[in-house]
């Protein structure tokens, strides 16, 4: 366990880099981009400024959960305040985080295209196994808040695409 | 009446707009008609009670009298909701419902858009998290009264009966009183009769890509934002709120 004095900022990002996203535990909170600042408090205890990535995601208030216990694990005390401004966007998930997500067999939000756009053509979304962009939209709405649902014309994996949000 | 008390009344207003349609939506849990809308209109309900979580929290902080915005989706009565009648209708058909979620998304995008820019900081907050969801649910019941509308012969009269029945709550939501007069001097809110001709025209789009259209015969309803509600909406809140009745301050 590091002392006081060798507790910094960047020790502390290191650690939220260690914490999943409940949801999609390949990505980290930090590669996800729900995290705007830390402090250090007087007294010593630690303050994270997270974002949630939709109002009514239910994983917010378990993901400041994971934060304070896994830096309580280094003895380390914090509170987790939850600011809505800025508000969280798709263009905060880190690069290394896209990665990751296709890795896990999530598409990465993509560019291009209006969401809110009702008969203009969005962006080609490509399958996460066999890169093609022969897709076909299943469903709006996903498994989670944050994605939705895609098959494959080509290789017909079904997956999750994570929706563009900005 | 004080730019406070204004400010109270508008969040609870919106507040409850939300969370009464968020609660509609959820009554979908598990009897959608395919199940990709089962999911659809559950995740659209969790935004809506996403939404309603934050304003009721702003909302108990203007007001400052210690409720928690628990206090305030809970434990307050029938006529003390102020929710426009349109959302508490009942769910009916799925196809009901999308018309419902139709006329409500097209009032909603174009009002938390206009809030993005509120001189009160917080709720431009809270706008600018909300509008980017609204547009999602936008687009999935846009694209359903198009699909309904132009698809069977039933699905077409099924919808266009609730066209028809629905449109007598459109007026409401452009419903303004002194509330909104006080909030559009301070320009919090943006006065809402300005943004009608350009929700009649977005309505006006899909409708007729639809082929539907709006009843001749329009008469407008009125009362939820004075408290005043259909029948639909106490038998509602029965179920909402049973938990906190039954086991009052009840956590989880």
């Amino acid at each position: 366990m590091k002392t006081t004095k060798e507790i910094t900022t960047e020790y502390i990002w290191e650690l939220l880099s260690e914490v999943p996203d409940p949801e999609v535990p390949a990505v980290s909170v930090v590669d996800l981009g729900v995290i705007h600042e830390v402090n250090e408090l007087q007294n010593g205890s630690w303050d994270i400024k997270m974002t949630p990535t939709y109002t009514g995601c239910p994983a917010t208030n378990f993901m400041a959960l994971e934060i304070q216990s896994r830096l309580k694990k280094e003895g380390i005390h914090s509170k987790v305040d939850i600011v809505l401004s800025p508000a969280w966007t798709t263009d905060r998930i880190s690069e290394e985080g896209k990665r990751k997500l296709k890795e896990f067999g999530i598409t990465p939000p993509q560019e291009g295209g209006d969401v809110s756009s009702l008969f203009g053509k969005g962006p080609d979304i490509p399958c996460p196994r066999c890169e093609s962009v022969n897709t076909r939209l299943i469903s709006q709405f996903g498994s989670t808040a944050c994605k939705a649902h895609y098959q494959c014309n080509d290789c017909h994996e079904p997956f999750d695409y994570f929706k563009c949000h900005k | 009446m004080t730019k406070q008390e204004a400010l109270f009344e508008f969040l609870l207003r919106k507040a409850d707009d939300s969370l009464i349609l968020g609660h509609r939506l959820s009554e979908w849990c598990g009897h959608g008609p395919i199940l990709e809308e089962d999911i659809a209109l559950t995740n659209i309900a969790l935004d809506l009670i996403g939404q309603a979580t934050e304003l009721y929290k702003y909302a108990a902080e203007v007001e400052g009298k210690g409720r928690t915005e628990d206090d305030l989706a809970f434990l307050r009565l029938e006529k003390e909701y102020k929710n426009v009648l349109l959302v508490e209708q009942p769910n009916g058909d799925f196809g009901k419902t999308i018309v419902r979620q139709f006329f409500f998304d097209q009032f909603e995008n174009l009002l938390f858009q206009s809030l993005t820019e509120s001189k009160d900081e917080h709720l431009a907050a809270i706008a600018s998290k909300t509008i980017l969801e609204i547009r999602y649910h936008l687009k999935h019941s846009s694209e359903w009264m198009i699909r309904l509308g132009d698809g069977t012969e039933e699905s077409h009269e099924r919808v266009q009966d609730s066209v028809n029945d629905l449109a007598r709550f459109i007026d409401v939501l452009f419903f303004q009183d002194e509330v909104d007069e006080i909030l559009i001097q301070e320009g919090i809110i943006p006065d809402v009769k300005k943004l009608r001709a350009e929700f009649d025209k977005n309505i006006d789009e899909v409708l007729s890509e639809a082929t539907l259209h709006l009843p001749k015969e329009n008469w407008q309803r009125e009362g939820g934002r004075k408290g005043i509600h259909s029948e639909h909406l106490g038998y509602l809140l029965t179920e909402l709120q049973y938990m906190q009745r039954a086991y009052p301050g009840m956590e989880w």
